[in-house]
């Protein structure tokens, strides 16, 4: 795996080898202390971040290694006019490693150009976020221990919400998937989604318009923020906002091992009063990001 | 209304009625040294109607340009009054500087020197995505 750019670059092995290191990094970190020593991950965001960023630190950190960077365009070169790809062969000149986070689409895929160290998308505006993707796949790892044979909701804006289209395309690839894609008709998942994603892998799934009707079927609820400037006018998020907001109430139906996530950061979606129900995986999902990151830094340097 | 026949150079048959303006824009063929004859608006008993381009010399044809822009068109290469090879047309795999990026939030939109390049991502549906963005040609 010479560079991580699209969720979709990592095979079904690759991504089991990333969860079984992940594993065992929970199990014994102490064991994993020192395998990046004298090892540098670069953190070139272009645009803020919090979860992102630290976490990519955090990781490299608890590895032993060490971490420098930028956190905006404004104190970078990019003020200048460089172009992205003069950026990341400098910054390489300096790390082992990239991890970049661009607002312009593709800005990634376009710094691997004669690049010789390894490079992470971390996000480049609403296109791919593949840390995100490996972050909900290892949660759903480490709370179902499976993937086949479940359902899963998408509750909130199904239509410009990457995380929610790159764990579709990345949970298609295992067997007896259903989907249940509750938002309101404003936010629908893109038609490219149903017809070449879930339709072309045979992958079953309906849709709803609120989370009460199918609470009950879920395995896995994951909660996307449903933004008012979304919205054509202000009379329908009105009428809306309360049908994609989770709250105890709306839990009395759901299964007892269901599994509430949410890619972060949370508005009003999720009552904070779910935060201390066991079902609420959220903050656990947040921790695994930093796990599963400390695993594809050690496979993507070639360390054990 | 007669056109002369070719001795040595290149026809392109059976383009859709109406786009030999764009195949001959497409291929530069303004730049040529030669003469280039467009009949537009044929009768075919094939297409019903279709357009023909005649160019009265030997070039190397963007094979890949012609078969985004029609893969049904036919490419003769004459030789002596004869024609010597067709080549048949696919959809090319990637498709370079033809069209830009419409998407704002596409990388190409701030780094002006990036080729705009496409690939084929459905045939079936003849769907071109940009390399970058993944946005649909529009």
């Amino acid at each position: 795996m010479k560079h991580l750019i699209d969720p979709m670059d990592l095979t079904v092995e690759e991504i089991n080898d990333l969860l079984v290191l992940a594993d065992d990094i929970i199990l014994d970190k102490t064991k994993y202390r020192d395998v990046c020593k004298y090892k540098t991950l670069a953190t070139c965001f272009f645009e803020p971040s919090t979860r992102t960023r630290l976490s990519f630190e955090a990781a490299m950190l608890e590895l032993g290694g060490n971490v420098l960077g930028f956190s905006s365009a404004d104190s970078s070169s990019a003020a200048k006019g460089e172009s992205v790809t003069d950026t990341a062969r400098t910054v390489a000149c300096y790390s082992d490693i990239i991890a970049m986070r661009h607002p312009k689409e593709g800005a990634p895929f376009v710094a691997t150009r004669g690049l010789t160290v390894p490079i992470i998308n971390a996000g480049d505006g609403g296109h791919n976020h593949p840390t995100q993707t490996l972050t909900d796949l290892l949660t759903i790892h480490r709370e179902k221990g499976h993937f086949d044979n479940l359902v899963v909701g998408l509750c909130g804006d199904l239509k410009f919400g990457r995380t929610v289209h790159s764990l579709i395309k990345a949970l298609t690839r295992y067997k007896n998937i259903h989907f249940i894609l509750i938002s309101p008709e404003e936010l629908r998942v893109p038609e490219y989604i149903i017809e070449d994603v879930l339709k072309k892998s045979n992958v079953t799934f309906e849709e709803a318009r609120t989370m009460e009707e199918v609470m009950d079927k879920l395995d896995i609820l994951y909660m996307t923020r449903v933004q008012k400037e979304r919205f054509f006018n202000e009379a329908d998020y009105i009428r809306l906002k309360d049908s994609y907001i989770l709250d105890l109430e709306k839990l009395k139906k759901a299964k007892k091992d269901l599994t509430i996530m949410h890619p972060l950061p949370r508005v009003n979606e999720i009552s904070v009063q779910v935060d201390d129900d066991p079902r609420a995986a959220y903050f656990r999902q947040a921790l695994y990001g930093k796990y599963i990151r400390m695993a594809l830094i050690m496979k993507m340097l070639g360390l054990k | 209304m007669n056109i002369d026949s070719i001795k040595n150079g290149i026809v392109l048959d059976h383009i859709t009625a109406g786009k030999a303006m764009e195949v001959y824009e497409s291929l530069e063929l303004a730049k040529l040294d030669c003469s280039v004859a467009m009949i537009m608006n044929v009768k075919s008993n094939k297409m019903g109607r279709k357009d023909i381009l005649k160019i009265d010399d030997d070039f190397e044809v963007n094979l890949d340009v012609l078969g985004y822009i029609d893969p049904n068109i036919s490419v003769c290469i004459i030789k002596d009054g004869k024609v010597s090879e067709k080549k048949k047309l696919t959809l090319p795999k990637q498709i370079k500087n033809i069209h830009k990026c419409k998407n704002p939030r596409c990388i190409t939109s701030i780094e002006q020197e990036l080729d705009h390049i496409f690939y084929l991502a459905d045939e079936e549906t003849q769907t071109y995505r940009c390399i970058y963005c993944e946005t649909k040609k529009g």
